[in-house]
């Protein structure tokens, strides 16, 4: 089995990038499992079971950091996709902040990202972006050539090794692409002991552990403030 | 990537029979017109060529560029310019073509006057460097995307989805792209922008169904329709500002 993991800002497309892609994946004969992470509630597990009848469960982080979640459960996700006997388990993460890269060196990792963020949007995605191995951009029919082109160029900048697929997310025009890249991915071997790509942010103060007032006095464990005079006098 | 020849070798129609035509050869500088009502398979076609199929869409197409096919993703190749392209940047046009031509490692600067200039020979409201992207028309766009396609982009095919109605010289930009050497491959309903390509492709069913060559009398033909599209271009152009048509000699 191929694990694959899935990143990118909410509605950049993932769900709809990786439906075509197990669709082609499903004509050469090869099944597909997917696992989605989200944080309070996803109907897209529900997407995957209806629209292709393929495996397909949700984890849901609640009051945790959803990246953490992830990582936390990404042996068990696997576990789980071996026990359907798929050729390839598809691992989408929830896309929320741009903090992390819920990626793990050795696993395939395809980022996501639409082309009407602006041209900023590469610079400022971070590790999910800097590091994938795969940056699948969306929303590319509705803009002009040279403005794909400008997004392409400032991607391959913060990205210099990533293939950069443009895929259509409606019609599913360029998923070819993604299905002969997905011949050199390599199968998931044990995940114990692989690395997160980026180290994920502390998160050990009053606010993890589901205080909601405002003020010092309700906060405790690591918080830091921001270097505003007062602060500093 | 020097391209010589790009072939689109057939695969079958919906009913997965066999299509009809076999293969179509295309050259720098030709420009193709697929024709055909709705669903016939033109976007189809399009999208097979944009993603280089081998044997692997819906189609069973191949397309073989210098008579092989493409063994890893193509990029770089095809530029694509439809109905739905807009412009999405908050930039001027000067700004826009400055930004392309850096990501494209050119000088933008000295590029700019010839840009501009192909721009405005393709629209009739005058474009200018100052002006915003967002406050051009559906035309002004259009012309601007063309001419920074011919340009700019080192694309060497050139998808076009049926732009005739975007208020621009079509004859001309069709003329513009081949011109600088790209495969132009146009989606067209236009009568006239069908007969100003060398060759058209007559689409049915999801198949290549015939490749036709414009013929001396249709060439004539031609000619009178781009007449007659020249005085309906001229009477929309001077009812929009406002004019009468007294002023028009009868034709």
């Amino acid at each position: 089995m191929k694990l694959v993991t899935i990143a990118g800002a909410p509605s950049a497309g993932k769900t709809a990038v990786t439906l075509h892609l197990i669709r082609q994946l499903d004509k050469d004969g090869k099944r597909s499992a997917a696992v989605k992470f989200d944080t309070l509630g996803t109907t897209d597990d529900q997407i995957y079971r209806e629209r292709l009848g393929i495996p397909a469960i949700q984890g849901l982080s609640d009051y945790l950091c959803p990246d953490h979640y992830f990582v936390s459960n990404l042996e068990e996700a696997c576990a789980w996709g071996k026990k359907q006997e798929v050729d390839f388990l598809f691992v989408e993460t929830a896309g929320l902040c741009y903090r992390c890269a819920p990626h793990v060196k050795g696993v395939p990792a395809i980022t996501i990202i639409d082309n009407l963020g602006g041209m900023e949007a590469p610079r400022k995605m971070g590790p999910a972006l800097i590091l994938a191995d795969v940056v699948v951009v969306t929303k590319s029919d509705i803009v002009s050539q040279a403005e794909k082109e400008v997004f392409a160029h400032r991607i391959s900048q913060v990205n210099k090794t990533a293939r950069i697929v443009h895929v259509n997310g409606l019609t599913g025009t360029g998923v070819l692409h993604l299905r002969r890249i997905s011949e050199t991915w390599p199968e998931a071997n044990a995940l114990e002991g692989l690395s997160l790509r980026y180290s994920m942010p502390a998160s050990i103060c009053s606010y993890c552990t589901g205080e909601t007032r405002i003020g010092k006095r309700f906060q405790s464990g690591n918080v830091e403030k921001l270097l505003l005079e007062e602060n500093a006098a | 990537m020097i391209i010589e020849t790009v072939t689109i070798l057939a695969g079958h129609d919906k009913q997965g029979n066999p299509e009809p035509s076999e293969r179509v050869d295309l050259r720098p500088g030709d420009s193709l017109a697929l024709v055909g009502p709705t669903g016939s398979g033109k976007s189809e076609l399009l999208s097979d060529i944009e993603q280089a199929a081998c044997g692997d869409t819906r189609s069973g197409r191949t397309i073989l560029i210098n008579g092989e096919p493409l063994t890893k993703a193509p990029s770089g190749m095809v530029a694509t310019l439809s109905q739905k392209t807009n412009f999405v940047m908050d930039a001027s046009v000067e700004q826009f073509i400055l930004l392309h031509a850096e990501s494209k490692g050119r000088d933008g600067g000295s590029l700019m006057a010839p840009l501009m200039k192909m721009t405005n020979s393709l629209c009739g409201e005058s474009v200018s460097q100052e002006m915003s992207l967002q406050v051009l028309s559906g035309g002004q766009s259009r012309a601007l995307m063309i001419a920074d396609i011919a340009l700019l982009s080192d694309t060497p095919i050139v998808l076009i989805d049926e732009v005739e109605n975007a208020g621009i010289h079509k004859f001309k930009a069709l003329e513009v792209l081949a011109g600088h050497n790209k495969i132009v491959i146009s989606a067209t309903h236009d009568p006239v922008l069908i007969l100003m390509n060398n060759t058209r492709l007559v689409m049915r069913n999801g198949a290549m169904t015939a490749l036709l060559y414009a013929t001396k009398n249709e060439r004539r033909h031609a000619e009178n329709l781009k007449h007659m599209d020249d005085i309906l271009m001229r009477a929309r152009e001077d009812l929009r500002m406002g004019r009468t048509l007294e002023m028009q000699e009868e034709t």
